[in-house]
């Protein structure tokens, strides 16, 4: 079964603390066990933009849909037996402390 | 006995069946075929299948074994016939037939399958009011429709939440499993929580005029038995134990016309014996376990009330001193003032007072009409009358359900009768 996980800033969390930041130790530990399929950190929300079609007219905006204060930061794409097996890897996830770890399993089809 | 008393008595032994042993069944087969809508069509084909059979063969020596292979063969048949339209089924009918065939001997579980199917219907994955709901349908085989009416909602939104949590546990896989030792403390918790739900909302009905609904609380404590014998753990003691002793209470809780009575008031002859004797002994066992919770505290506190002969007897300074460990466990402003009216009960009234309103002034419990009921009764015992009939106002507007409106009326008109024999009462300069 294959989850999305999207890693999120979160101001509410705990400060970031480089010192901390397992981030490899979790990649390399995810990869071996054959869960993480890919991953990445994505680019600032500064270099976002957003498109829409409406009618004719391709529109692009500067900046990502919604303006809030938490952002999507980097994803994984993850294959796991169950939905405890994925939270139990996001929750070894640094970013899960820094942060917040939203998991959405593939569209089954309704 | 005729050709008729026997499909009667037959028919009856297949009803009390049903009330027993449906969920066991039901919870044994989402394990062997894996969807909670299939596992539940099966199983009413199976008990159907039974009054045929069984009237032509007798009964089986175990009807629970038989029950849960008729229901698993059943779920094989529906498999197949729905396959015509869809090839991945007939995989795995031809699978599940394979296993059924393979273990047909064994039917009974290792470990009892009910605890798992509690556990899926509290996962954390899943919005408290659906894990309600699920739980009371499939752990207690409450109807949709029996649901809804004690929450007071509609039927069909509650068939909404039900079937979008049954599509959530499908879709995000939600497993069908016991937690493991390192997560069961999380996950108690949440199956605790909805057990606890399920009880208040039976003992102090949110809103509406009746007082109580009891088959709510009777299914919430069939739920703390079931939970206490599969997984006998401190707190799951502790729940089951300050449940008892609540309903130990029920009686005394009401009088003629529904109204509430307060604890100090009620008629103590009332309170059930049966009931404080075991909820008392379950609490003591909660308390000797290591690190005892919240529930296993207030389990223990309520066993100090159901122990007093009078209320002018009960022991405060115990009661007090477990708030204490209580308030350090559980950090809640509810707990906080129920600390303060414990307090107020042992070091006099305008210590409590001081904690109410240290309480009211942070703003968490400015909504709440129990805080500023137990603030106005302190005001009262100091003679602050005016101060008292202020809160007394404010609770009264926050106040929904019949019994205790009625109740803070009634204190707000002793307070008005009272001032008259008593002019020289502090409370009467305030104004």
């Amino acid at each position: 079964m294959r989850y999305m996980m999207l890693v999120c800033t979160d101001p509410e969390a705990e400060e970031y603390d480089p010192a901390q930041d397992n981030i490899q130790a979790w990649v390399s530990e995810m990869d071996g066990q054959g869960i993480r399929i890919m991953g990445n950190r994505l680019g600032g929300v500064d270099k976002a933009v957003t498109i829409r079609k409406r009618g004719d007219k391709i529109l692009k905006t500067d900046g990502p849909f919604a303006e809030t204060k938490e952002w999507i930061a980097g994803f994984d794409l993850l294959e796991c037996a169950t939905l405890d097996e994925a939270i139990a890897v996001a929750a070894a996830h640094p970013m899960a402390r820094f942060g917040r770890i939203e998991i959405r399993p593939f569209w089954q089809g309704d | 006995m005729g050709e008729d008393g026997g499909a009667e008595s037959l028919r009856l032994f297949i009803e009390r069946l049903y009330r027993e042993e449906s969920r066991r069944v039901l919870a044994t087969l989402i394990r062997l075929v894996g969807d909670i809508d299939l596992a539940e069509d099966s199983m009413h084909d199976a008990f159907a299948s039974a009054l045929a059979k069984w009237r032509l063969e007798g009964a089986p020596t175990n009807p629970r074994a038989w029950l849960v292979s008729a229901g698993r063969f059943k779920a094989i048949d529906s498999l197949r016939r729905r396959s015509r339209f869809n090839a991945s089924l007939r995989e795995l009918a031809d699978r599940l037939e394979g296993q059924a065939r393979a273990r047909q001997g064994e039917t009974e579980a290792l470990f009892d399958d009910r605890l798992r199917l509690i556990f899926l219907c509290c996962h954390p994955a899943l919005s408290l009011e659906a894990q309600v709901a699920l739980t009371l349908r499939e752990t207690c085989g409450l109807r949709t429709e029996e649901i809804a009416r004690a929450f007071l909602v509609d039927g069909s939104t509650l068939a909404q939440r039900i079937v979008r949590a049954k599509a959530k546990i499908r879709d995000a896989r939600i497993p069908y499993e016991v937690p493991t030792r390192r997560e069961m403390s999380g996950r108690l918790d949440a199956v605790l929580r909805v057990i606890y739900l399920v009880y208040n909302e039976g003992y102090f009905a949110s809103a509406g005029d009746a007082l109580s609904r009891e088959e709510l609380s009777a299914e919430a404590i069939r739920l703390g038995r079931l939970l206490s014998e599969l997984l006998p753990e401190g707190e799951v003691f502790g729940l089951l134990g300050l449940m008892l002793l609540n309903e130990s209470r029920r009686c005394a809780r009401s009088d003629a016309d529904g109204d509430l009575i307060l604890l100090d008031e009620q008629d103590r002859s009332l309170w059930s014996r049966e009931l404080i004797a075991e909820g008392s002994s379950l609490a003591k066992r909660a308390l000797a376990s290591q690190d005892p919770g919240p529930y296993s505290i207030q389990a223990a506190i309520a066993a100090v009330h159901a122990e007093a002969q009078s209320a002018a007897a009960t022991d405060w300074r115990r009661i007090a001193a477990y708030y204490d460990r209580l308030a350090d466990k559980d950090p809640s402003p509810v707990v906080a003032l129920n600390r303060a009216v414990a307090f107020a009960m042992r070091d006099g009234p305008s210590v409590g007072l001081e904690l109410i309103d240290g309480i009211l002034e942070r703003g968490d419990l400015e909504g709440y009409h129990l805080a500023h009921a137990a603030r106005a009764d302190l005001c009262r015992r100091l003679g602050m009358n005016a101060e008292a009939r202020r809160s007394y106002e404010r609770a009264l507007e926050l106040a929904q359900q019949g019994p205790e409106r009625r109740f803070l009326e009634r204190r707000l008109l002793d307070l008005t009768v009272e001032r008259h024999p008593a002019p020289a009462l502090k409370g009467l300069k305030e104004e």
